[in-house]
Formats: C-alpha cells, structure tokens, sequence
C-alpha cells in the first residue's frame, strides 16, 4: 500500500490542532504516515510535527510563496508529491483545508472527500450530507483518495513522544495568481472555538452587541469561547468566525450553552455533537429543546444575570 | 467585463430529507426545489456588478435534469442576460460540474466565474475550487466582499480567524459566502420578462466531456438521534445539575 500524506496547518511557528485530528483519521486509514508542512520559515512546525507519535516522515518546504498559504501555489506542490508517492492525501476540514484540497485533487484528476467522519476502510469513508441530516457512506475508486477531515469526529493525536526525520524538499514554482493584501484576525483572550472545552453562544435572541456581553461575562467566568448563530452574526453582533453551524465552525465542546437560539437546522449542524447541550429560551416550543440536555424556557435578559450570580457563588471545582 | 454565474438546483433549505427506504440514497421525490441559497448570492453579486456598470453581460449555468430551466429562470428573473443549461441526467460529482463548467467556460470566454461556496445537498465546498485549478486561475473562496479592478479583483475572504483579503489576477473564480450580500426578492414583472430571454440547452457530449464518477455511494442513513433532556426551574438549579449531576463545570 502506498503512504499516507496529511497536509499540516499552522502558523510556520507551530501546528493548529486540528491537525492532529486529521493525523488520527489517517491512522484510522492504516499505512505510513508523512506529514508536509510547507510555509515560509516553518521550521517551528515541522519539528512539532516530528514529534506527533505515528509520523514517519516530515517534509519540510520553506518559501516566501507559502508564507500566507495560498491554495493556488500549495496545490501544485502538494499534486507533485501525492503523484509520486502517495495513495491518500488529506487535510483538516477548516477553512484552510477546504480552500485547498479540492485544488488538490482537481489537479490530481481525482474526486474530493469532504469533511468526512468516519473511516471504515482505506477506500470507504462516512460523511455527512444536507446540514449533517444524513450520513452517507461512501466508496471511493480514485488512485489518489484526496479529502478533508472534520475534527470533531477524531480524536486528538498526542503532540509529544514521536520522533520522525525532517526532510526537506523543494518548492514548486509559484503560480503568480494571487497577491495578499491584508488580515483582520479577530483578536480574544478566550480559547479557540473548535478547541474550548465550554462555548457559550447566542442568537438573535440577544438583541445587540451589548445584550451578548451578558454571554461574554459568563463565558470569562466559565473560561469558554463565545459563538453565535448566523442570525446573530448577520447582524453585527459578533464578528463572522463565531458562526457555528453547516456553513461556520463545527464544534463539539464538553458544554454548550445556546442563549436566545431557536435552533434551525442549519445551527444544528455545527453544535449537536457537543457533549451536554443547554438552552436558554423564551419560547417553550423552540427546537433547541429537542436536543438540549438541560433547558430553561425564560427571558435571557433575566436568567443569564442570574446564571452568572450563580457561578460567581460556585466554590471551585 | 463578462461573468459566468452558476446555479445548482437542490432540496429547499427548509425541507427535512429521509434516507429511500432501502438506504441506498436520499428520498427526493416530490419533494420542493430550489436555487442553492449560496447560488442565490453569486447571482445577485453578478447583478450588482452590471447594475453599477461594472459587468456588461451575465451567463447563468446550470447543469442537471431538465428541471433546472426553474432555477435558471429564476436566476434571469433576478438580472442574468441568458442562461446555459448542460442537461444530464448523470449523478454528478464536483470534479465533473468543474469539467464541463471548465469546457464552457472556454467557450464563453468570461472575465469573472461566481459559484456559491456550496452546495447545501451534498455540503462539498469543492466546485470553484476545482474549476479554478483546472484553468490555471485564482480562487477567491468564501467572499464576503468583492472590489472589481481593471486587472485585478480584491477579494475578502471569511476564514476561521477573521478575514482575509487577497488581490486576484483576472479572470478568476470567486466562490460566494453568506455575509457578500442579501439576494432581492424577484418581482412578478422581472419573472414574465425572464421567459423571454434566451435559454440554451447544450449535452455534456456538446462540451466534449463524458461524465463518470469515482464515489459510490454504499448506504445513506439518519445519525442517531439525541434525546430531549429536562427543563430546569431555573439559574440555581442548573448550575447544580451542571456541577454535582455531569460535573461539566
Ligand atoms: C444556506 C444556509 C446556511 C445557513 N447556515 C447557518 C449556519 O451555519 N449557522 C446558523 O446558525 N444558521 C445558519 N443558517 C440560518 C438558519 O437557518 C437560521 O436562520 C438561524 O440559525 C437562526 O438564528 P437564531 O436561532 O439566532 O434566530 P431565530 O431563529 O430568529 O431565533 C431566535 C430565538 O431567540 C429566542 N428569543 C428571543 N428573545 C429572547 C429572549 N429575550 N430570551 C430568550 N429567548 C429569546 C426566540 O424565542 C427564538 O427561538 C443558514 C441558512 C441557510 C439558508
Ligand atoms: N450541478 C450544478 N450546476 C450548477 N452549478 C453547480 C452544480 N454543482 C455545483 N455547482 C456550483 O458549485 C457550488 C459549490 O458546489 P459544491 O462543490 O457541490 O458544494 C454551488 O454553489 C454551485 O454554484
């Protein structure tokens, strides 16, 4: 059987954690495992990578072209060696990996897993369809099996114990396509979505940005991420990336705390994994409650104040 | 400046699907259709373009049963000139919409293609990127805002920690998300005009492409489900359930 190449997220310096999800899925497959970390001074990422438990082999690509990870230059590198060597490519299924393995695999010539959940052999595969309603369990006859890997549904692999060589290996040529001009990151001293253990999240039941600091004080108590429904996000309450659902951020923390959510379908999608699920609504009727573990039906301008004074008077754990 | 726009025809985003009863696929029959929304937005973008007299002319495509006519229809009632529809009743992967879109789009020559950023069927999220590798072009994915240029296009891109803007050599593919605008509703005189424009149908066979696919699917079925838990009095009695109960907090 031919190698296993997982493409590595990170910020050159170190890996994003949803590339260790991807790493176990690709042991899931069964086969020698590379890892590529291609960027621009990235030597902190691949000696991260080395030490991932169940990698082999790291290959390093240091280039100015990489430095903000252009699909359009990554993917001629990462079609080049998949040719050569390897019978699966895969990446995480976060906005860095679904911009850039369809590329991948359009130039491959092969079809695209995507987001897939489940691994039941090295060609079959389970993945969710419309907003996660149904789950589809796919064969895929491709040479190449190219596919994105959604990181709630694997396990964490270690970060520490592994001990795979660096090898380095040349650049692609730049395709010249593409110029950056500018990042806003959403700066927070809270955890990261996809990684908090807790997220608390509101919908367009919390009226405004001043009605969801009510949230954000529960979440500093609680050390939790803050998310959102589109709703809320579409009206400016929070920024984008806090949208949670079939079209933002998978998640599936140990407790989510939906506030002034109804629930739609589409919310679902992104959150209905998580461990326990509590919402807070007005309406008895809201969907969310079908799903929620603890719910309280009342006004949230009532009971969040109410929710904190409580946690304020909790003795630690 | 021309802009090839494409519309897929799916299930209603408000209607809930079953698996067929023998698992083998999703039960579509009589159920309601309409465009992919995120196909609604890269219509309305391309609209916006030509209204601001930036775009002189708008393609839609579709490619599918004979049945996408309604979404094309829909998407000239909105403001496209005329509309292409590849008719194929073949199960279509995203590889090959990128194919015969790829063969179209040397023929029709355009300086911008706006796909949606997915498909809420099949939730793929490949299409634009597909067809952008096989061109040789730039991928503006997930657009929130979009700045047409002489030679180039400024593309804000929503990513997992922000935003991102990246400047796109034309002609390129860009790939609508949510946030880029909000679809207008379509007015019953813009619709009986729409019958009037120009609708082609064209074969895969017409584009030189034979479609075949690399999936097959083994089973579809419903995850399992969650139960509904308890209602709780209130704050204080949450926070005890949170605590002592499943010890989340
Ligand atoms: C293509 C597509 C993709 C989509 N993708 C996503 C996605 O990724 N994520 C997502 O979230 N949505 C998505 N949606 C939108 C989704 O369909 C819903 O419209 C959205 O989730 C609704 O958000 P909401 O629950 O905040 O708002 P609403 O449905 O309006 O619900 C607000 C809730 O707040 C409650 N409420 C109001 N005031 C109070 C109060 N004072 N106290 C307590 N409760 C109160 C109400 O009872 C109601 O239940 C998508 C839709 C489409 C078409
Ligand atoms: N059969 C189709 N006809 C027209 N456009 C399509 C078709 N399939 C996919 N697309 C376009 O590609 C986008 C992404 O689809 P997908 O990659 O399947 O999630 C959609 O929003 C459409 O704009």
């Amino acid at each position: 059987m031919k190698n296993i190449l997982v493409i590595a997220e990170h910020d050159h310096a170190t890996l994003k954690a949803a590339t260790l999800n991807t790493v176990t899925a690709a042991r899931n497959i069964g086969g020698e495992i590379h890892m590529l970390v291609a960027g621009s001074d990235c030597a902190g990422a691949a000696t991260a990578s080395a030490k991932i438990p169940g990698i082999a082999k790291v290959l390093q690509v240091d280039a100015d072209h990489y430095a903000h990870h252009f699909a359009e230059d990554l993917a001629v590198l990462i079609a080049g060696l998949a040719n050569k060597d390897y019978g699966h490519v895969l990446a995480p299924a976060t906005s860095f990996g679904k911009n850039l393995m369809p590329r991948v695999a359009a130039l491959l010539g092969v079809t695209q897993l995507s987001d897939i959940v489940g691994v039941e052999n090295a060609d079959t595969f389970v993945r969710p369809i419309y907003a996660g309603s149904l789950l589809a369990t796919v064969q895929c006859s491709a040479p190449i099996k190219a596919m994105t890997v959604r990181g709630t549904a694997f396990a964490a692999a270690a970060s520490e114990g592994g001990t795979a060589s660096i090898e380095t290996v040349p650049p692609a040529v730049p395709l010249g396509v593409t110029r950056f001009i500018g990042q806003e990151l959403t700066k927070s001293e809270r955890p990261e979505l996809t990684a908090a253990r807790i997220v608390v999240s509101g919908g367009r039941g919390m009226g405004s940005s001043e009605g969801f600091k009510l949230l954000e004080d529960i979440a500093d108590q609680l050390g939790a991420a803050v998310g959102a429904s589109r709703a809320a996000v579409d009206a400016g309450f929070v920024p984008n990336d806090c949208q949670i659902g079939q079209t933002g951020k998978i998640i599936a923390p140990e407790l989510y705390i939906a506030a002034g959510i109804s629930g739609a379908i589409q919310h679902l999608a992104g959150m209905k994994d998580s461990k326990i699920i509590v919402a807070i609504n007005k309406d008895e009727e809201a969907p969310i409650f079908q799903i929620a573990d603890y719910g309280i039906v009342g006004d949230l301008f009532k009971v969040l104040p109410e929710l904190s004074a409580e946690l304020d008077k909790l003795p630690p754990a | 400046m021309k802009i090839l726009v494409t519309v897929k025809r799916v299930v209603d985003y408000n209607v809930k699907v079953h698996p067929k009863a023998d698992g083998s696929g999703v039960e579509t029959a009589n159920i309601k259709m309409s465009m992919n929304p995120f196909d609604e937005i890269a219509v309305e973008e391309a609209v916006r373009l030509q209204e601001s007299g930036k775009a002189t002319e708008i393609v839609a495509v579709s490619i599918g049963v004979s049945q996408c006519q309604e979404v094309l229809r829909t998407a000239l009632a909105m403001g496209a000139d005329r509309a292409v529809l590849v008719e194929t009743d073949a199960i279509l992967e995203p590889l090959m919409v990128a194919k015969l879109l790829e063969a179209l789009v040397e023929r029709e020559q355009p300086d911008l293609v706006i796909l949606g950023k997915q498909a809420i069927d099949d939730d793929c999220n490949q299409t634009g990127q597909m067809l952008a590798a096989l061109l040789g072009w730039g991928q503006g994915t997930f657009a929130s805002k979009l700045t047409l240029g002489e030679q180039e296009i400024e593309v804000t891109r929503e990513i997992d920690g922000g935003l991102e803007t990246v400047a796109l050599k034309l002609p390129t593919v860009v790939t609508a998300d949510l946030r880029l605008n909000e679809p207008r509703y379509v007015k019953l005189p813009n619709i009986m005009k729409a019958k009037k424009k120009p609708l082609e149908t064209l074969s895969p066979g017409d584009l030189g492409v034979v479609p075949m696919t690399q999936l097959t699917t083994l089973k579809v079925a419903e995850p399992p489900k969650r139960e509904a838990g308890i209602k709780v009095a209130d704050a204080a009695e949450l926070v005890a359930k949170l605590r002592n109960d499943v010890k989340a907090i």
